[in-house]
């Protein structure tokens, strides 16, 4: 039993406890978690809201890092390569070789083959098929199976499978070019060892196409022949058919390389040659046909106008989200914090113009002022009319709800003025809400600014400029034949589309994990 | 009720009143081509002074309400369909954009209930994660994307299906022929992809919100299977505010979706918008801007006001 009377306890039985020590606050072992920290903690669990950032980040590094992975200029073009698929020299193995399988007729089998057989016959040698398909120029990658069909005739007809490479089967050009030009053309050949200029070819009955430079050899109605004996031949493929060339000739046997076709002096003077394209690319940009991911429907490196779509489309929803951000903020903020009369106008304003429909909006603003201010402010300001509503909306919301609470009164009696009470102590706690509406405000920029661009209500394509809803709409009608003209801008919209929701959606549970699951 | 829904009414007219006057005057003040041709050019003068064109822009404005109210007279076509009357010109696209939607509105509205519902049954499970993954990703990819889709599958690959939509004289000279429907098929899958994942994301959310609420607990212990508490009590209540959106959208299904039409050259209301603005019928485009700012407004008041009918605990106009 402890002693009961209390009272006697000795004075020298007490010590002073801590004497000697400075009692101070100590320090916290971990930093404090604020506001941010915590949504930051919260959004780093969120999985799919993480993979979604960075896929976001990738796309970004992307549109902007494209120029360095092609030596293209940003306005580079080539009419003749247009609509062609991806081809990379250095992964030509791998199948990224430009290449289109499709069936051929025989006598489009001989046609694609004659391109190599051609290219080989720069001096009127003859050429077997089998050396044609070594050739490097070859546009027949590999030769598939044979089969046999019946035809709208209701003959019987042979096909062959073949994948073919796009850039290698434009074939020979014709052009028409300068003296000096045809020097230096010649200058090129001689240092490299390449073969541009290829004979004409001559005007007469086996020429079935003059202006198709690549008959040069003796055909008859879409039939190859040969005059050996002096009559035609239908002939069919095999590994040692020999095309016989037509090519133009002077008097005396020589092969003519090129023409004389107007201009007076000889610095006017135009000449028309015959070119293998895939040289003479080389010849003007110093280097093979690679497009990463082909070309675009006019002959741009796709990569190039995708990546500037990109730019176009994210520049575009971050510009109008942050002003969308500020006005709402304000004009929510007034409203919300005055409340009464102020609040009741200002709500019949934003009544009706959150009323007009978006999309005569944008129509409107790019009939008045897309030929004074271009056409992408114009789109700026046709998102901003009435975008900013959904913030304003629950900006005031939030201050509807914090504004008579104690902290807010306490702020107030300290003398603290509106704009204090407003900045300092009421709209940092609607912050959240409004990020997140902030940020779910940018697929939809996207995907609007995509379909106005479709529908050709604005118009952004330029040598310089060019939306991904552009590339559709000009792949729109010949997409079937070219896939990846649309493949490849449907695949970054969506995965753009996809990542902004998932981000956005993340943010959201990150700043109001009461939200969690709860649309709106 | 009364009161409110004629405030809501008449809120609703001054707006679109307020509008349709801002829509016309920057119409009206557009440049306007003329031909270079001088006796068409004097027609075209003339015309434009008949009509009024010269007056002051308000007096225009007053003119062309004045015309609606008496006459029910939009305007003219002049380019899209010579000299007819801009609101016949609307009238007749109506029905096929209708078409399109109503149909894809009954494949969707069931299935993305259904789905919905067997989210939110199942919440937190594999099949829910899969089903809200699955949305996500469906709400998330543009219309057009499933279009393209639909397009080179069901037409190139497989043959099924046309690529557009056949023209009223292809099929027969009606909308309702079975040629028309299968030519339709298209259209409405591709529309339907986004819609079903929207009433999924809906009532799933909604469900999972009625399923967590206390009359769900008592509603179990007073000894309802979860069966007969899901059917009877939550559904019920999370019905409360996915009726008013379907409803809303019924209405709003008169609009249709521009780039859908584009498209599947359907001869619809959307297009018509596109064709107006290409071929500077203003008249016309002056009608659709109007169509599109009332079904808007429709709409939006459809869905506040079928709350109150939907659900009488809900007093509408109540502070």
């Amino acid at each position: 039993m402890p002693d009961k009377n209390m009272k006697a306890i000795p004075p020298e039985k007490f010590t002073f406890v801590n004497i000697n020590e400075r009692l101070t606050d100590t320090k916290f072992d971990d930093k404090p978690i604020g506001y941010m920290k915590d949504a930051w903690i919260r959004f780093r669990k969120n999985k799919a809201s993480v993979v979604a950032a960075v896929i976001i980040l990738l796309i970004c590094l992307f549109s902007i890092t494209a120029p360095l992975f092609t030596d293209h200029a940003n306005n580079f073009m080539d009419v003749v390569y247009a609509k062609k698929g991806p081809r990379i020299t250095a992964l030509y193995g791998l199948g990224i070789d430009g290449g289109v399988t499709g069936n051929y007729s025989e006598v489009g089998l001989i046609k694609a083959m004659a391109i190599g057989a051609g290219a080989e016959n720069w001096d009127g040698h003859d050429v077997t098929m089998a050396e044609a398909m070594e050739s490097e120029y070859q546009p027949i990658i590999k030769l598939g199976d044979t089969f046999t069909q019946i035809d709208a005739t209701k003959k019987e007809k042979t096909y062959y499978s073949a994948r073919t490479d796009a850039y290698l089967n434009v074939g020979f050009q014709y052009k028409s070019i300068k003296q000096s030009e045809l020097a230096n053309i010649q200058a090129y050949e001689e240092k490299t060892g390449l073969h541009i200029l290829y004979p004409l070819i001559e005007d007469n009955e086996y020429n079935m196409d003059s202006t198709d430079a690549n008959n040069w050899y003796k055909t008859k109605k879409n039939t190859p022949v040969v005059t050996t004996s002096g009559k035609a031949v239908k002939m069919a493929y095999s590994e040692d058919l020999v095309l016989e060339d037509n090519y133009k000739r002077d008097s005396e046997g020589n092969l003519v390389y090129y023409e004389y076709t107007g201009g007076g002096t000889f610095e006017t003077a135009q000449l028309k040659v015959r070119v293998l394209y895939y040289n003479y690319y080389q010849y003007v940009n110093g280097s093979e046909p690679n497009y990463i991911f082909g070309t675009d429907s006019q002959g741009y490196d796709l990569m190039l106008r995708l990546a500037g779509g990109l730019r176009l489309s994210l520049l575009l929803a971050v510009s109008v989200s942050i002003i969308n951000f500020i006005i709402g903020a304000v004009y929510g903020a007034i409203e919300g914090f005055y409340g009464g009369t102020v609040d009741l106008i200002m709500e019949r304003i934003t009544d009706i113009l959150g009323n007009v429909p978006f999309i005569i909006v944008a129509t409107l603003f790019q009939m008045h002022l897309s030929a004074q201010l271009g056409a992408i402010p114009c789109l700026i300001f046709a998102y901003v009319l009435n975008g900013w509503i959904g913030i304003a909306y629950r900006v005031r919301t939030q201050f509807y709800r914090f504004k008579k609470q104690e902290f807010v009164l306490a702020a107030k009696t300290l003398g603290a003025k509106d704009r204090r009470l407003i900045w300092k102590h009421v709209f940092p706690n609607s912050l959240g809400t409004i990020v997140t509406s902030t940020a779910l405000i940018i697929p939809g920029v996207i995907f609007n600014e995509s379909m106005l661009s479709y529908l050709g209500i604005v118009k952004l394509g330029s040598s310089s400029v060019t939306s991904l809803g552009t590339l559709l709409s000009d792949a729109s009608a010949i997409w079937t034949n070219y896939p990846h003209l649309m493949i490849l801008p449907a695949v970054f919209i969506s995965l753009l589309e996809i990542s902004f929701n998932l981000f956005g959606n993340g943010l959201r549970d990150a700043f109001n994990p009461s939200l969690r699951n709860v649309e709106d | 009720m009364t009161k409110y829904v004629f405030k809501r009414l008449g809120l609703m007219l001054v707006t679109f009143i307020i509008i349709t006057m801002i829509t016309f005057l920057l119409i009206r003040v557009l440049p306007r081509e003329m031909p270079t041709d001088k006796v068409q050019r004097a027609a075209i003068e003339e015309r434009w002074e008949a009509l009024g064109y010269n007056e002051p822009l308000m007096t225009q404005f007053f003119i062309y309400v004045k015309n609606i109210v008496t006459k029910w007279d939009f305007g003219t076509s002049w380019y899209v369909s010579y000299r007819t009357p801009a609101a016949k010109v609307l009238g007749d696209r109506l029905l096929p954009t209708v078409l399109i939607n109503f149909y894809s509105m009954i494949v969707s509205v069931p299935i993305g209930i259904l789905f919905g519902i067997y989210a939110a049954i199942r919440k937190n499970k594999w099949d829910d994660s899969l089903i809200s993954t699955l949305v996500m990703v469906f709400i998330s990819v543009p219309s057009y994307v499933y279009a393209f889709l639909v397009q080179y599958f069901l037409y190139f690959k497989l043959g099924w299906l046309p690529l557009t939509m056949y023209s009223l004289a292809d099929a027969g000279g009606s909308y309702f022929t079975g040629k028309m429907f299968v030519s339709m098929i298209p259209a409405i899958i591709a529309l339907s992809f986004g819609s079903i994942a929207g009433y999924t994301r809906f009532v799933r959310a909604e469900l999972t919100e009625a399923l967590t609420s206390e009359y769900m607990l008592l509603a179990r212990a007073k000894g309802l299977t979860r069966a007969q508490a899901t059917a009877r009590h939550a559904l019920k209540n999370a019905f409360v505010p996915i009726l008013p959106s379907i409803l809303s959208e019924f209405v709003g299904l008169l609009g249709g979706s521009m780039i859908i039409e584009q498209i599947f050259a359907v001869p619809g209301v959307g297009q018509l918008y596109i064709k107006s603005l290409n071929l500077l019928d203003y008249d016309v485009f002056m009608m659709d801007c109007v169509f599109y700012t009332f079904i808007g407004l429709l709409a939006g008041i459809v869905m506040d006001l079928s709350y109150g009918f939907i659900d009488p605990r809900i007093r509408m106009g109540e502070k």
